[in-house]
C-alpha cells in the first residue's frame, strides 16, 4: 500500500476577486522511502497541495472543499485537530524554503530543536538535548553542542536551512515535505543540502515530496515527477519518461524554456507563449489551451483526463500521441 | 596586468562578430564599505572589502557575464559602474574618461549612456505612477524630448519593442504580472538610447517559461538596438546561454575571465570547476551517471577574508604557497584569464 494517496483533492480559495481553484482535482501517490518531485511554475498550486496535506490551508479564504488524503491507512481530512496536530511534525515533516523565516528568530537552536521531540515523543529533556546534538552532527553542522545555544541569526543560510532539515527529521518521520528547500541558497550550498537531503532520506527510509521549479534539481533527485498547471497535474511519470519522452505541450515547452549548462550556446529558446491563466477565469477546458502549440476546437469543450501512455507514465492532453516531432527534436 | 589586459584582442572562438573597441575598462576596483561602531560619534572599525581589486574590459557589442555567489561581488560592481557607489580605488574609463573623477553634473550625460535592469520587478517600479509615466520620466528629466505628444509616442514605441500592448501605458505596475513588469524595466532602460546596460539578476525572479520569453527580448534587443551588456546572475545555465565572455568572481576578486564555451567547457580555476559541478542539469540521464563534487564549508567573510589566495581554505588543489602568494589573473590561453598558481 502506498504511504501516501491523495485522490480528487481541491482545494478553493474564496476572495472578492471571485473562487480561485487553487488545487482543482490532484491525484498522485508516495510510496514508502520515494522521491516524488511536483515541479510547475508560481501559482500552479504546488505549494497549496503540500499545505492542503499538512491541513495548514487557512480559513478565510481557502478552504478543501473534495478529495481524499490517505496517509499511512489514515484518511486526514477525517480527523481532528488535535489529531492532526499528532502527525505534522511527527509522522510528516515539513521543510520551508526561507530559512531565514521558518526559524523563531527569539528561541536558541537546541529548544526550536527539541520542541518537537518533547511534544510528540516520550522524551526528557537531557534526552531530547542529546537527541539534538546527535541531529545537527548529521546534517554536517560543527560543534553541535555550541550551536544549540545559539540563535538563528548566528547561523548562515545554509546552515540554517541545516536545521530546518533536523527539525523536519527530529521525530523520524514517513514522509518530508519539502518546499522549494533550496531556492534561496547559492548554487554551491544548493548542492551540500540536496546531497545531505538525499543521503538522511536514503539512509533513514524517508519518503520525501520535493516541491521546487528547479527541473535541474529534479532530474538529479527524484524518482518520480508530477507536473502542474494551473491547478492540475498535467503529466506524472519517472524522471526519465518526464525528460525524454514529454507527452504533455506544457512539459515539452516548459524542457525547451530552460537553457542548458552542458550544451553549446544555440541559437534561440523556444518559450511558450503568453502568461499563465488567471485562476478565478478558468472554463471547462484545458487551462492551457491558450498558450499551447496543439490545441483543437475539442481542447475548448472539455478537461481532457489523465490517461495512461505507458505503465506509470500519464498524460491530460487530447494531443499526447502527437508530439512525436517535437520530442523527437528534443533529443537532439 | 592592466596593460596586459588592455591590448588583448578579443578572440571568441567560432563566432564572426569579433569585438575589439573598447566600451568599459575597469582598472584595479576597489569598494570597501566601513563598518563603524558608536551612534554619536562612530569610529570606523573595519572594512567590508565587497570588490578588492577587479580589472575587466567590455567590448562594444558583446555580453559580459558576471557569474558567482552571493557576496562575491558582482553586483557592488555593477553599482561601482553606474556610479551610484563612489569606489574606495580603481578607476572605471568609459567613453575616454574616468567617470570615478567626474562630479555629479558632468555625470548627467554618463548616466544617459549607461542604463541598469533590476532584478526585482516588483520593488523598482514606482507603484504610485503609471506605467507610461514611469517610461516618460527620463526622457523628460533629461530633456530627451520636450514635447508631451511625441514622449508618449515613444513610450507607446518602447512598450512595442518590448512586446507590450500600447495600452499598458495606462496601467498601474500592480495590474501587471511580473514578466510583464520586468519588460517594463527593461523598456525604462531602453528610453534613453543607452550604450551600456547592466543587467543586475534581470530574469532571476521570473518563472521558466517568463524567463525564456525575456531572454529572447534581450538578445533581440541587442542586436536590434547595437547594445552591450554586463549581464550579473548567479544562474550558470541563464549566463552560458547569453554571454559572449563570463567573468567569474569570488569574495570580492576576479578569478577567471574567458569566452563563454571555453569557460564552460575548459574551466581552470579550481573554485570555477566546483561552481559549475554544483549546478544540476536538467537531463535525469545525465544526472544518474555524473560524480557530484560538493565544495567544503561556506564562504568566508569579506571583513577579513583569508591570507594569500581567497580561495584556498576551500580548495582541494591548494598548497602551502597559496596561504601566502595572492594570485594575479594571467592570460593562460589566448583571452582565457585565470587568478591562481596551480593552473
Amino acid at each position: 500500500m502506498a504511504l501516501l494517496e491523495i485522490k480528487d483533492l481541491q482545494t478553493h480559495f474564496f476572495t472578492s476577486a471571485g473562487i480561485v481553484k487553487a488545487v482543482d482535482g490532484v491525484s498522485y501517490t508516495v510510496e514508502q522511502g520515494e522521491t516524488v518531485a511536483v515541479v510547475g511554475e508560481s501559482g500552479s498550486g504546488k505549494s497549496v497541495t503540500a499545505m492542503t496535506i499538512m491541513r495548514l490551508i487557512p480559513w478565510p479564504p481557502g478552504k478543501i472543499v473534495g478529495g481524499s488524503i490517505i496517509f499511512d491507512g489514515k484518511e486526514l481530512l477525517d480527523l481532528s485537530e488535535d489529531e492532526m496536530r499528532d502527525i505534522r511534525g511527527r509522522d510528516i515533516g515539513m521543510i520551508f524554503q526561507e530559512p531565514m523565516t521558518s526559524l523563531n528568530p527569539v528561541l536558541t537552536i537546541g529548544m526550536q530543536l527539541t520542541e518537537p521531540m518533547l511534544a510528540h515523543l516520550d522524551m526528557s529533556e537531557e534526552e531530547a538535548m542529546a537527541k539534538a546534538v546527535k541531529l545537527l552532527g548529521m546534517v554536517g553542522i560543527s560543534e553541535p553542542d555550541r550551536r544549540l545555544a545559539q540563535y538563528p541569526h548566528h547561523l548562515s543560510g545554509g546552515m540554517r536551512q541545516r536545521v530546518v532539515i533536523a527539525m523536519a527529521l527530529a521525530c523520524d518521520p514517513k514522509l518530508i515535505i519539502a518546499d522549494e528547500p533550496t531556492t534561496a541558497l547559492d548554487v554551491t550550498i544548493q548542492a551540500q543540502i540536496l546531497e545531505l537531503m538525499k543521503n538522511l532520506t536514503r539512509e533513514m527510509n524517508v519518503a520525501m515530496i520535493i516541491i521546487t521549479h528547479n527541473l535541474g534539481v529534479v532530474a538529479r533527485y527524484a524518482d518520480r515527477v508530477n507536473v502542474m498547471y494551473a491547478g492540475r497535474i498535467i503529466e506524472s511519470g519517472s524522471a526519465q519518461d518526464i525528460y525524454h519522452n514529454p507527452r504533455h505541450p506544457y512539459t515539452l515547452a516548459l524542457l525547451k524554456s530552460v537553457p542548458r549548462m552542458d550544451v553549446q550556446r544555440s541559437a534561440k529558446l523556444d518559450p511558450v507563449d503568453g502568461q499563465p491563466p488567471d485562476l478565478t477565469k478558468l472554463d471547462g477546458g484545458c487551462s492551457f489551451r491558450p498558450r499551447c502549440r496543439y490545441a483543437t476546437d475539442v481542447c475548448a469543450k472539455d478537461f481532457p483526463p489523465l490517461e495512461e501512455i505507458s505503465s506509470n507514465h500519464t498524460s491530460a492532453c487530447f494531443e499526447k500521441n502527437n508530439l512525436d516531432r517535437e520530442v523527437k527534436a528534443l533529443e537532439k | 596586468m592592466n596593460e596586459a589586459v588592455t591590448t588583448r584582442r578579443n578572440t571568441r572562438t567560432g563566432s564572426s562578430d569579433g569585438f575589439e573597441e573598447v566600451l568599459v575598462d575597469v582598472r584595479d576596483l576597489k569598494m570597501h564599505f566601513p563598518i563603524t561602531e558608536g551612534a554619536f560619534f562612530p569610529r570606523v572599525i573595519a572594512h567590508v572589502k565587497a570588490v578588492d581589486g577587479v580589472s575587466f574590459q567590455v567590448f562594444r557589442g558583446e555580453t559580459l557575464g558576471v557569474v558567482g555567489e552571493s557576496g562575491c561581488g558582482k553586483t557592488t560592481t555593477g553599482r561601482c559602474i553606474l556610479q551610484l557607489e563612489k569606489p574606495t580605488a580603481g578607476e572605471i574609463v568609459f567613453g575616454g574618461q574616468d567617470i570615478t573623477k567626474l562630479n555629479s553634473k558632468e555625470l548627467i550625460d554618463v548616466r544617459k549612456k549607461i542604463q541598469v535592469i533590476f532584478q526585482d520587478p516588483y520593488s523598482s517600479l514606482n507603484p504610485r505612477m503609471k506605467v507610461g509615466e514611469i517610461l516618460a520620466e527620463p526622457m523628460r528629466v533629461h530633456k530627451l524630448i520636450a514635447n508631451e505628444a511625441d514622449r508618449q509616442a515613444r513610450v507607446r514605441h518602447l512598450l512595442n519593442v518590448c512586446g507590450l500592448a500600447s495600452a499598458f501605458a495606462d496601467r498601474y505596475p500592480h495590474e501587471m504580472s511580473g514578466g510583464q513588469r520586468q519588460r517594463v524595466g527593461i523598456a525604462r532602460a531602453l528610453a534613453m538610447d543607452p550604450e551600456f546596460i547592466i543587467c543586475d539578476e534581470a530574469v532571476s525572479a521570473l518563472d521558466v517559461s517568463i524567463q525564456a520569453q525575456v531572454i529572447n527580448l534581450l538578445e533581440d534587443l541587442r542586436d536590434e538596438f547595437d547594445l552591450t551588456y554586463l549581464f550579473i546572475s548567479h544562474d550558470l545555465s541563464v549566463v552560458r546561454h547569453i554571454c559572449h565572455r563570463v567573468a567569474v568572481m569570488y569574495l570580492g576578486n576576479l578569478v577567471e575571465l574567458a569566452d563563454g564555451d571555453e569557460l564552460f567547457e575548459n574551466p581552470l580555476h579550481p573554485y570555477t570547476r566546483l561552481l559549475l559541478n554544483a549546478v544540476p542539469i536538467p537531463d535525469p540521464a545525465i544526472e544518474k551517471t555524473r560524480q557530484h563534487e560538493i565544495i567544503k564549508g561556506e564562504i568566508p567573510s569579506p571583513i577579513n577574508p583569508p591570507s594569500g589566495c581567497v580561495f584556498h581554505p576551500r580548495c582541494p588543489s591548494a598548497v602551502d604557497n597559496c596561504k601566502n602568494q595572492i594570485p594575479t589573473l594571467r592570460e593562460v590561453k589566448p583571452g582565457h584569464w585565470v587568478a591562481c598558481t596551480e593552473v
